[in-house]
């Protein structure tokens, strides 16, 4: 229909054209396309999930949390790879939020917009893609053996930090430059120095921003199992670590060690201790999000 | 080249005055070469078509182009017949004495009370900060509307109270002069009106530059204009010269609507 | 069609050409009232007076249609700078007309009433008088089109003629009463026509200087700056004294 056609020919809204209607089919052909793409991810995560879930759920009682790992399956418990990854995760969240969030306030709001600058940024955001293993091969040369740390609690936290670190290094860098340009200029505007604009409106603002940034790293740190294996993580202990020099285990670890043994018994407190492990990460996400909104809340309000 | 007037500036020493001032954005001139003094408690109107260099020229008096890398500020500007570039001038003390307003109404998402009381805080008051905060929101002719709910977000006034609150922020530092670009372009006809008669109540104890593309309200409030165009200076002077009979010929064209 | 970059506030120039298309037919009917009535005098006919109420009638209304639409384009558009002072100037010189057209009216009526009167010996001074304030009249108008400054002060300065015109009619028509009372009732009349001629002649110089304001910007009323050394400045309270 051409457009000086419909001055002449008022139509009937209620009855479509054959161009409206290719067009509406299109739109739902689409809406199904996506609907089955969305549906492939989520139907296979369930598929697995019900899975862990009937293999392990019977294994899920208090002895098993607190007690330690055993030859036998019945009486083997998580009470050190809990400690342990609960250490791990304090330790490197103690390391890596300073270190991380005070590269990103230097690399947004300090550094002058040159190619140096431009080629650590290209870097870190190359570091975050590099595969984990290699940053266990990393702690293992200098942590372990060169610092002489030893296989502790410690190594492991500073191997685990500098792998996150670039993640939340691009995530606070997002959350401060999300920060509108003009809070900025309106505090400069009334004399302030450069440090009290920042500390006073942009790091607040970018807040929420990079607690969740931090929050999903150490979610994804919690989950490391290869790095920790290279630096010598061990799988059978019966101890909890006492300090940071001490040796520890962590869950991701303890999951793989028994998955490995021959029987069903094995892979039922697997699963147990999988779910365990999920539970963590939905609780972490959970605060990150709640921390989320919570701050958002408290800006519109 | 450009026509400069007679500025009255009375018996006291003028409050800015620009000296052959030209800003470079790289290659690009922004500013070219303008000279201009503007009087203590008068309001100055600089205007002009969009992209003309008056809110660069605006952004010089209080050196907050040095936090664009890009630019480049020559010539002098003179305050208290100091050179505000300088290089042992602090451009942090500077802002402090020369306040500026901006465009769109910018209040921190905080509450009330601690918007006002920013500026204070920073630069080290350690007087009463209520008798500070109310006094300031009473400068600005916002005081009756928030006094009671000064905990509130600054978010949760409109449009136009939202600037007053800007203008009481920056009231707080207890400037000298206070620049504002384009204060009211983003209000209502209403809110718009309220700014300008604040405007014209502060110049009593203020010197006030306005950037604006609005030349009836430039016509409405400010004692004297400056006509920029492409970054020249073309014409400055009293504001009822400038509106009734302009000298150069593109001041007329400008006024009366032929460009821009 | 609105915003045509060639042709910015096209709707304002508009309005603005009509403004001055009213005016023009404006004083161009007051001219013509005003050589008719002068022609009737010196005629003696007193059927001019009628015709010449008419066109007042309509002078009147146009006075009252320009200030509408002054006020309109002040209001809406907001002029500026020269199209400001077209705008106001545009208002005063139709302000002036209106009285041309009035004093054309009391001449008429004169000439009327100087029809019934015994007859006086021709007085030079009167048609002499009338040619000068028509012509004034005139080239004010003229300049108001063609934005001619010098024409302007001219009539300004033409206008002494015509109170020293005014002044000898005075003491000849004095004379003339003296002599003979009879003679009486048609010398005041003449004496009232020289008066609305003159009256007429001044709104002329008023036209003049509105035309300066109009295109220098500044007023060259009551002794301000810029006028020409021989410009007699005390031409105004001459004119109010009689």
């Amino acid at each position: 229909m051409r457009f000086d056609e419909r001055a002449e020919a008022p139509r009937d809204l209620g009855r479509p054209s054959p161009g409206d209607r290719r067009r509406r089919t299109l739109g739902t052909l689409f809406l199904l396309l996506c609907f089955a793409a969305t549906s492939v991810g989520v139907v296979s995560l369930m598929v697995l999930l019900v899975d862990v879930l009937m293999d392990g759920v019977a294994q899920l009682d208090p002895e098993f949390l607190s007690s330690y790992a055993s030859r036998f399956a019945d009486r083997a418990g998580i009470r050190a790879p809990l400690f342990g990854t609960f250490w791990i995760l304090l330790l490197t969240a103690v390391i890596a939020f300073p270190l991380s969030v005070g590269a990103a306030v230097y690399l947004e709001e300090y550094a002058p917009r040159n190619w140096i600058t431009r080629i650590i940024q290209v870097n870190i955001a190359n570091l975050a893609g590099v595969p984990s293993i290699v940053y266990g091969i990393l702690g293992l040369a200098v942590f372990v053996r060169g610092m002489g740390l030893g296989r502790s609690l410690l190594s492991g936290a500073l191997t685990l930090s500098i792998l996150i670190l670039p993640v939340i290094i691009m995530a606070s860098q997002e959350a401060i430059r999300a920060v509108p340009d003009s809070i900025r200029q309106a505090a400069y505007g009334l004399g302030a120095t450069r440090w009290q604009v920042t500390r006073r409106q942009v790091l607040p603002m970018a807040l929420p921003g990079i607690l969740t940034g931090t929050i999903l790293a150490l979610s994804r740190a919690v989950g490391e199992t290869a790095p920790l294996i290279m630096i010598g993580a061990l799988s059978f202990i019966a101890f909890t670590p006492q300090g940071v020099m001490d040796q520890f285990t962590v869950l991701p670890l303890q999951i793989y060690n028994w998955i490995s043994r021959p029987g069903d018994d094995f892979h039922a407190i697997a699963a147990a201790a999988i779910i365990v492990l999920l539970v963590m990460l939905l609780a972490m996400n959970a605060v990150a999000i709640l921390l989320r909104n919570r701050f958002s809340r408290m800006r519109s309000n | 080249m450009a026509t400069v007037h007679d500025i009255d500036t009375g018996l006291r020493s003028p409050a800015l005055e620009a000296r052959d001032v030209s800003v470079h954005y790289g290659s690009k001139r922004a500013v070219d070469d303008v000279s201009l003094v503007v009087p203590s408690n008068q309001v100055v109107a600089l205007i002009g078509p969009s992209g003309c260099g008056k809110s660069t020229l605006l952004r010089c008096f209080n050196r907050m182009n040095d936090l664009l890398p890009a630019a480049k500020v020559d010539g002098e500007v003179l305050f208290h017949g100091q050179n505000l570039y300088q290089p042992e001038i602090d451009p942090v003390e500077v802002r402090r004495r020369i306040g500026m307003v901006f465009q769109k109404p910018n209040p921190f998402p905080k509450s009330i009370f601690d918007n006002v009381a920013f500026g204070p805080r920073i630069n080290g008051f350690g007087g009463n900060m209520n008798e500070r905060v109310e006094e300031s929101l009473r400068q600005a002719a916002l005081w009756d509307e928030v006094s009671d709910r000064l905990d509130d977000s600054a978010y949760a006034l409109s449009g136009g109270q939202q600037q007053r609150l800007c203008i009481a922020r920056t009231l707080a530092v207890r400037p000298e002069i206070v620049l504002m670009d384009e204060p009211a372009s983003a209000l209502d006809p209403i809110a718009t009106q309220k700014i300008e008669e604040l405007i014209f109540e502060l110049k009593k104890q203020y010197t006030i530059v306005i950037v604006t593309h609005n030349m009836q309200q430039a016509a409405r409030i400010s004692d004297y204009t400056a006509f920029l165009y492409m970054g020249e200076l073309i014409e400055y002077g009293p504001t009822d010269m400038i509106f009734t009979n302009p000298t150069e010929e593109r001041t007329e064209a400008y006024v009366t609507g032929r460009f821009g | 069609m609105m915003n045509d970059p060639k042709r910015p506030r096209r709707r304002f120039h508009d309005e603005l050409d009509q403004l001055q298309e009213r005016l023009m037919t404006m004083a161009h009917r007051a001219e013509a009232m005003v050589e008719m009535a002068i022609e009737a005098v010196a005629e003696k006919d007193s059927g001019a007076s009628k015709v010449v109420r008419r066109h007042d009638e309509d002078v009147d209304t146009l006075e009252i249609e320009i200030d509408e639409r002054v006020t309109e384009l002040l209001a809406l558009h907001q002029p500026m700078a020269s199209d400001l002072r077209k705008v106001i100037s545009a208002l005063k010189v139709a302000n002036d007309l209106e009285r041309v057209g009035d004093h054309a009216v009391n001449i008429a009526r004169a000439a009327k009433r100087l029809s019934r009167a015994p007859a006086l010996p021709t007085i030079i001074e009167v048609s002499e008088m009338g040619v000068i304030a028509r012509r004034m009249l005139a080239d004010s108008l003229n300049c108001y089109v063609s934005r001619d400054t010098e024409l302007a002060i001219h009539v300004c300065q033409t206008d002494d003629k015509v109170d020293a015109l005014r002044h000898s009619l005075y003491r000849i028509l004095l004379t003339h009463m003296m002599e003979d009372p009879s003679k009486i009732s048609g010398a005041l009349e003449l004496l009232r026509i020289s008066q609305s001629i003159e009256r007429i002649a001044d709104l002329a110089t008023n036209v003049a200087e509105d035309v300066v304001f109009m295109v220098e910007g500044q007023s060259m009323k009551h002794g301000r700056v810029d006028t020409p050394p021989d410009y007699d400045l005390d031409r105004e309270s001459e004119a109010a004294r009689d």
